[in-house]
Parts: C-alpha cells; structure tokens; sequence
C-alpha cells in the first residue's frame, strides 16, 4: 500500500493556494470598462515606443480590421456590417469602429481570466479522461504487459470525477451568461449571425449541457465500474470481474468514439462557431492521450522512486515511453493533416483560423509543433533513452507544456483574441488545477494495493522484459 | 525478444501435437506436393480472367480512353475507384508485418507472409490504373523527376497525384524488401529439403545464401526491426497520400480533414477482409488449420470490427459536420450521396461497413468460418463502393446544373477491373504454390511460450515444482 506523504499533499496544497491567488488576481485586475481598456491599450503602445504615436494609431485601426476579417466572433462580423453601411462617413465609420473595436477588446480581456481557467480545467480533466481511455484499451485488448501498472492508470482516472465537474460548472456558468467564452450562447450575436442560426438546433445552452452531463456521467460511470470490478478482482477466487471488466472496457471504449468527438465539437470547437473541420475530435484524442500516457510515465517513477512498484522494471518504463513517441507522432500526422488540407485548399470558411493563429499566435502556434513532434522524437527514438528516467521526465514535460500550448491555442483566438499573454491567470490555473490533480490521483492511489494482484496476466506483466 | 512466459488463459497459436519438424514438414507440404484438381480450376478460371482483362486493356491502349465510361463531368470513376480500392486492400500486409511486430502480437506470425504477399500483388493492380489511364503507358516514367530534354516538361511536386507516385513507389519497395528478408530462411528451408537439383538451384538463388549461422540470424533480426521502424510510417502515409487526392481539392464531398485518417482506417479494414477471404481458403486447401487457427480469425475479425466502427464514426461525423458547416454545396454534396440518384450505392456502402461487421460483436459468429467467410467479402464490396461513392457522386453534380451527367461503364472498365481481380488470383495461386506460406522460422520462435504442446508440458512441468518458470 502506497501511503500519501505529507511533504506531497503540503506541496499539493501549495499548488492549489498560490494558484487561487493567482486566478483571484486575474479576475481582479480584468478592466471593468472601455475606460480601462483605452488605458490599457495605451500603455501597450507605449512600449513600441512614443516616436512611433501616430504609427501605434495606424496600428491600432489596423488591429480592427484584422480582427472584423478573420476573427470568428461576430460582434465583429456586426462591426463589418456597420463599416459598409457608413461607409459614405468615413470619419464617423472610423470612430464607430473604435468604440466598437473598445468594446470587443474589453470582452476579450474580461473573457481571458476566465479562458485560462477554462484551458487548465478542460486539459487536466481530459488528461483523466485520456488515461481512462488508455486503461479501457488495455484491458480490452487483453494486454500482458501493462497490468502492474493498472492501479497508476485508475489512480489517475479519479482526477476525472472532480475534473469533469468543475468543467461542467464552467459550462453552466457560461450558458447562464457569467462569461463570454462562447459567442453562440449570446442572443444578440445569434441573432445577427445566420451561420449560427443554423446551427441552433444543435448549439442552444440545454441541448449543450444535456450532452455535457450524459457524456460526463458515462465516462464516470465506467471509472467507477472498472474500478470496483478491478478490485474485487484481488480477492476472487474466480476470473469473473476480469471478464466483467474487458466487456465494460470494449463497451466503453464504444461509447468513447462517440462521445469524445461530440465533447471536442462541443467544448472547444464551438468557440469558434463558424468554423468546423471533421478531424477535430481525433486531433484532439491524439493530444491529450499522449498527454495522458505521459503523465502515468511520471506518476509511475515518482512512486518508484519512492521505492514502490517493485514489480514495474525499466521494459514498462521504455513501453511507456514509446507510446509517449508513437502518440506524439500519430498527434503530429493529424496536426499536419488538418492543417495542410485547409491551408491547400485555402478556402475562405476555413482558412480563418489558421490565418488568425499564423498571425496572432505565430509563436504559441508553431512552437507548440517543436515541443510536440520534434523534440519528443528526437529525445525518445534512442532505444536506451527511453529507459532512462530523467530523459522520460525530459521529454514529458516538454510533451505535457507542449500539448497545454495546444489547447491553449484551440481555445484562446476565439476568446480573447490578439489580447492573449501567458500571465498569472493562466499560470495560476496551472497551479491550481495541477495541485488538484496531484492531491486527489495521490489520495486514490493511497487507497488501493499497487498491485492489482489476482489479474490473471499479472504474472506475465511482472516477468515483462523487452 | 519478449518474455517466453504466457498467461494460461491464453489459448495456444500452434495447436495439435506439433513439434518443430512437424513445421517445417506442414509448411514445405503445399510446394513439394502436386497441385490438386480445385487448384487448377481455381486457377484456370483466375487465368481467364486476367487474360480477359489484358485483351481489355490492350484495347485501351490501341484506341484511347474514350473505351471507357468516363466522362467530361465524370473524368475520373471506375479507374480510381479500383486504383484506391487495390491501394487499400494492400494495407493489411504492412501492417500485420510492421505495426504487429511493434505491439509484440504473436498470432501475426502464421498471417504475416500470405498478407504481405497479399500486399505486394494488390499494389501491382493498383498500379496498373493509373499507368493506363495516361493513354500512353510508355511515356508512364514522365511521372518521375527525371533529367530530361522535354523543355518545360517536369512533374508538379505541388501535386498530391506526385505524392502518389513517391508514395506507393516507397510502399511498394519497402514491402517487398520485408517480405523478402522474411522469406529468406524460409527458402533456405526449402532449399535443404529440396530433391531435385533444378528446385534446389532456384531455392538456393532466392535464399541468397542464407546459411543460418549465428551471425545471419543476429543481422536477419536487427534488419527486421529497422524494417518494421521504417514501414510503420508507410502504414499511415500511403492512404493518407491518396486521400490526399481528394481532400487538397475543393470539391464539396472531398475536401473535408477526416479523409487522411479515414481512408487510413478504411484501408486496413479492407486489408484484413481480404486476408480472411483468402486464408479462410488457403487454410483448408493447405492443410494449416493448425497454425492458422479459428482465434485467428476471430482476432482479424475483431480488427475488421473496431476498423469498421472506426470507417462508421467517421461516416456519421462527415455527415453531420456537413449539417453543421452551414455551407450549402456541401451539405447538398451529403444529401445527393444519399438520397440522390446514386442512393443505392450509398446504402450498399453503409450496410456493408458499418453495419455488417457490427456483428462480429457476437462470439458465435466471429468464431464461425463460413460467417466470417461471407462478412470478408460484403466488407471489400462495401468498400468498393465507398470509394465509388466519394468519386463518382461527389463529381456528377458539377457546379452548373447543365453539366450534371450520371457515370455509365462499360464493358472495358468492367474488364480491365475483372482482369486485376484475375491477375491478383494468379499471382496469389502461383505463390500458394512455390513460396513458404507461412513464415516457419517465425512460428517456431513461438513455439516453447505459444504452441498447445508446450503449454500442456510446460502446466506438468509447473505441478510438479509448484513454481512458474522464471525465464525471460
């Protein structure tokens, strides 16, 4: 039995703590109006130099203009509109927009304390959610070398209870109207976007949250399940929960396919509702998978190294590791063939988002693709590397930074556009939910023997050598 | 190598009171026998086929493509519908072969030579549509970036149909390479059982000299692996290039970002169907029922199962993100596929992936030969008629209304597709023939941890000493 040390829950809580000021600090220091905004904006230009004023000015109407073309949200979309209907006034059309383009940034930058919660909620929520996936896959498909480390993988999938939780609150919030972090559950956008009213029947605020709470309540329902069956498997004296627990495990994953790819259309490609790709869902099961193999890699040698897991040796450790390579890989085939299918086709429904992210998220946009394929292949391709610890701790927290950079990326452009920086919102949610997620994966895998003793491919996975 | 210890629940992949000369024996039995009579009907008729198919293509060549039903609104129908559907139908081999071997499955030993044959001889059938669509098959090397005289003439590297060529070239060359390395002990065993000297003189040439000394078995299993690392990569590449042919375009119906992975999917569900029709055949005809087992097929029947779910997913995702898109061509591109005039092939393709191997959920029938039999072969005609779908619907309705037309073929492109089907049957006959089957050494690796012999001496073994082996 593994205990939970209190020098690891302290550390928890720390985490937690200084992520809730760091939130707290966000929200409290988000302008309240245009006012604060035009302050902002100001201070802003001033750092690109007071020589350049009237170039900052040019920059700013320019700013607008990006934004009416390609960003998704059709306040801006409405602001076009006005800009043709004054178009004869070009002087009034010019301050109109300036308002307007005020109001806009005030929205993003009122959305972005409440985006960094929302990306670090959804990434450790979907990390769970990945690793419960992988267990489901491991058991369905009768896997001899990975059972020593079942009790890790279920461990990490109760993170999914408190997880999906908070993420749901955050999807209720939004449909009650406390943030703005999907345009589409506003009434006065719907009601001048005709793209969005189209799509009502499928995208209105209880349609959206009944699906939340089915798709939640199922992935927690066969968490509890393979949970409670894998461990009345320790103590039977037959092989039925084993079987009960491939069944679940293959009806599972059934209904994983499914729902995974409703949840990605759902949560985070509905923040830009006019956009839409049929690869989503996989492109995003793809980053947080390896996500989620990563983080059981780390989960697994910190309790070796605490000198638990007597029975994981460096063959479990390198298979780990080459899923994290292989993921990472089959992650980057999906990014490249989203990515290069739109920008071929280049088709103006389409090829906004990406143009948005090349313009205003170059950095985050293409260094996420150096932290997600190329270092990951190069540090793990080496046979030897891959048993190493701190090379899997290397490439993991590249892997793990990388593919949060990724989520953040789906989610910000739509939400707070150009306004985005990485500051004590976002870190702060890190922290927090890093915290959580340390604390009650700790707490689950505390409750349980390591050893899920009496699977019937125990034996093979402990004589694991590769 | 992986640990020679297995679980008893696992059932055994060698049954029957096997040692490791039964092996060999059962292995070199099909190529040292005389063939049997169902085998040269089999045969004659595969061969009549594939003539009928030469006198049709050499009829392309002699007049032009205009034999076929193509037309100006249609300009690609049948000719890539089989082109993509052979492509696909080649996946299983790599896959079996490389991405099997990486996750450490023991049963694909007894399938992997017939489906990288398999692979081998489905890429030659697909290579020949497009090389006779050109008109002119002997200019077919202008496709490759030569140094040449031709003025401006060069190929277009921003063409996904390029992309093919490097593509299904790469394919062709590494899988040939693989199954080569494999067959290469193999023939060696073949070559010292042989009594004739001319057979001796053959198998010596194809063995390359195999001697089967320590140091050939250490290079023969480092290659092996370097070869698995390289076509694993293939295994997602190739499809996803021919997709690549669909989706760069901006055709409603084709340009959509799933195609890569789908017709990834796709591929290896149709790959797996055709290796169950044919080692469903071949295992009874060959007498191999003990090293190709009812588990199996059960197992290559699961693999249809998830890859057809997968291929179903990604049917229903395509229909409902065109709904949700809001852009109109494309979601009338979806409605015409299955409601317009070709609404019977759409019907044809849904049942025949998405619903037919829903059944394998069942254990009764993805352990029943004949169930598995017929559900391998509605899956490759469902999976003809995906691609026709893609090709054919998604360009009849062309963007003025005055050029929709509807596909005819004709008896050329029914032809020309009946003589690739022949061709593919010779080949595969001849192989039955003259190649080691099975890949013997391979099997008999597996023997100690996997065979039904073993495990019954290695549980007396255990009661004796109340212990489990401890060898790695």
């Amino acid at each position: 039995m593994y205990t939970f040390s209190s020098k690891l829950k302290t550390f928890s809580f720390i985490l937690m703590i200084v992520g809730v000021l760091g939130i707290g600090y966000s929200f409290f220091t988000a302008p309240k109006d245009i006012n604060d905004v035009e302050a902002i904006l100001a201070s802003q230009h001033g750092h690109h130099g007071d020589a350049h004023a009237e170039g900052a000015e040019h920059h700013d109407a320019k700013d607008a203009h990006v934004n009416t073309a390609h960003s998704e949200d059709a306040h801006a979309a409405a602001g076009h509109d006005a800009h043709d209907a004054h178009g004869a006034d070009a002087h009034e059309a010019h301050d109109d927009e300036h308002t307007h383009h005020l109001k806009h940034v005030l929205q993003q930058l009122q959305n972005k304390p409440w985006a960094g919660v929302y990306v670090a909620a959804l990434f450790f929520m979907l990390i769970s959610l990945g690793a419960l996936a992988f267990y489901a896959i491991q058991n369905a498909a009768s896997a001899g070398w990975s059972p020593v480390l079942f009790r890790v993988m279920e461990g990490i999938s109760a993170y999914l209870i408190p997880g999906a939780v908070i993420v749901f609150l955050l999807l209720v919030l939004g449909v009650m109207g406390s943030h703005h972090l999907f345009v589409w559950m506003d009434k006065d956008v719907v009601a001048h976007d005709h793209l969005i009213q189209g799509k009502s029947g499928y995208l209105n605020g209880p349609f959206f949250l009944i699906r939340a709470a089915l798709f939640m309540g199922g992935w927690i329902f066969y968490r509890q399940y393979a949970r409670k069956v894998s461990l009345a498997q320790d103590e039977a004296s037959d092989n039925l929960n084993f079987k009960k627990s491939f069944k679940a495990a293959a009806s599972f994953l059934v209904f994983f396919i499914v729902s995974e790819s409703i949840m990605s259309w759902d949560w985070i490609m509905s923040v830009d509702p006019h956009w839409f790709s049929t690869l989503f869902g996989w492109y995003v099961f793809a980053s947080f998978v390896v996500s989620a193999v990563t983080v059981i890699a780390m989960v697994t040698l910190y309790l070796k190294s605490q000198g638990y897991l007597e029975y994981v040796n460096t063959s479990h450790i390198h298979d780990l590791a080459k899923f994290m390579f292989g993921f990472s890989v089959f992650w980057t085939y999906l990014w490249f063939s989203q990515f290069m299918l739109i920008w071929y086709a280049d088709i103006p429904e389409e090829i906004t988002y990406f143009v948005t992210r090349i313009e205003h998220y170059n950095l985050p946009f293409f260094g996420m693709v150096v932290m997600n394929f190329v270092l990951p292949v190069l540090i793990l391709v080496n046979t030897d590397f891959k048993r190493l610890t701190w090379i899997v701790v290397l490439a993991g927290t590249i892997i793990l930074c990388g593919h949060y950079i990724d989520f953040f990326n789906m989610i910000m452009p739509a939400t707070v556009g150009d306004q985005w920086f990485i500051g004590a919102g976002e870190i702060g949610s890190i922290l927090f939910f890093m915290g959580l997620f340390i604390f009650v994966v700790f707490s689950a895998i505390s409750k349980a023997p390591l050893l899920a003793k009496r699977n019937p491919l125990i034996e093979e996975s402990k004589h694991f050598h590769y | 190598m992986s640990s020679h210890y297995e679980a008893p629940i696992r059932k055994p992949l060698v049954i029957g009171d096997k040692n490791f000369h039964d092996v060999t024996v059962d292995v070199a039995a099909p190529v040292e026998g005389r063939a049997n009579k169902q085998w040269w009907i089999v045969f004659s008729i595969a061969l009549a086929a594939f003539l009928w198919g030469v006198g049709c293509v050499a009829y392309t060549v002699g007049t032009g493509i205009g034999t076929w039903g193509s037309n100006k609104t249609v300009g690609w129908a049948w000719d890539i519908t089989n082109f993509v559907w052979w492509v696909g139908i080649g996946h299983a081999g790599t896959l079996i072969s490389a991405v099997l071997l990486l996750f450490r499955q023991k049963w694909r030993m007894a399938i992997n030579r017939s489906a990288e044959a398999m692979t081998i001889f489905s890429v030659i059938q697909a290579a020949m549509f497009p090389v006779f669509h050109m008109g002119r098959p002997w200019l077919a090397y202008w496709v490759m970036p030569v140094p040449n005289q031709f003025g401006s003439l060069w190929v277009n590297f921003n063409s996904p149909l390029l992309w093919d060529v490097f593509a299904i070239s790469t394919y062709l060359s590494v899988s040939l390479v693989f199954w080569w390395t494999g067959l290469l002990p193999d023939f060696a065993m073949l070559r010292d059982r042989a009594v004739t000297p001319f057979t001796k003189r053959v198998y010596s040439i194809v063995s390359f000299g195999w001697s089967g000394r320590a140091k050939d078995w250490q290079r023969f299993e480092e290659v092996s692996l370097v070869l698995a690392g390289l076509a694993t990569p293939l295994v997602l590449s190739v499809h996803t290039i021919v997709s690549f042919d669909f989706a760069t375009s901006v055709i409603p119906g084709w340009h959509t970002t799933i195609l890569p992975p789908y017709f990834v999917a796709g591929a290896i569900f149709s790959g797996f169907a055709m290796v169950n029709t044919l080692l469903i055949i071949m295992r009874k005809v060959s007498n191999l029922e003990a090293y190709i087992t009812i588990q199996h097929i059960e197992l290559m029947n699961i693999i249809i199962m998830i890859t057809g779910s997968i291929v179903g997913t990604a049917y229903i995702t395509e229909l409902f993100i065109a709904w949700y898109s809001g852009v109109e061509y494309e979601q009338y591109a979806f409605l015409n596929r299955a409601t317009g005039p070709y609404w019977w092939s759409y019907l044809l393709m849904m049942t025949c992936n998405v619903v037919s191997p829903q059944v394998m959920w069942s254990k009764k029938i993805r352990t029943s030969i004949m169930a598995s039999f017929i559900i391998s072969i509605v899956v490759n005609i469902g999976m003809w008629f995906e691609r026709f779908v893609i090709i054919v619907t998604s360009l009849h309705r062309d963007y003025l209304p005055s050029s929709w037309t509807m596909f005819q073929p004709t008896f050329v492109d029914a032809g020309f597709f009946i003589g690739t089907i022949g061709f593919f049957f010779v080949l595969f006959l001849l192989y039955s023939r003259s190649f080691p089957v099975i890949a013997q050494a391979e099997v008999k690796s597996i023997m100690k941890s996997s065979s039904e012999k073993y495990k019954k001496l290695r549980d007396q073994e255990g009661h004796n000493n109340h212990s489990h082996s401890d060898n790695h």
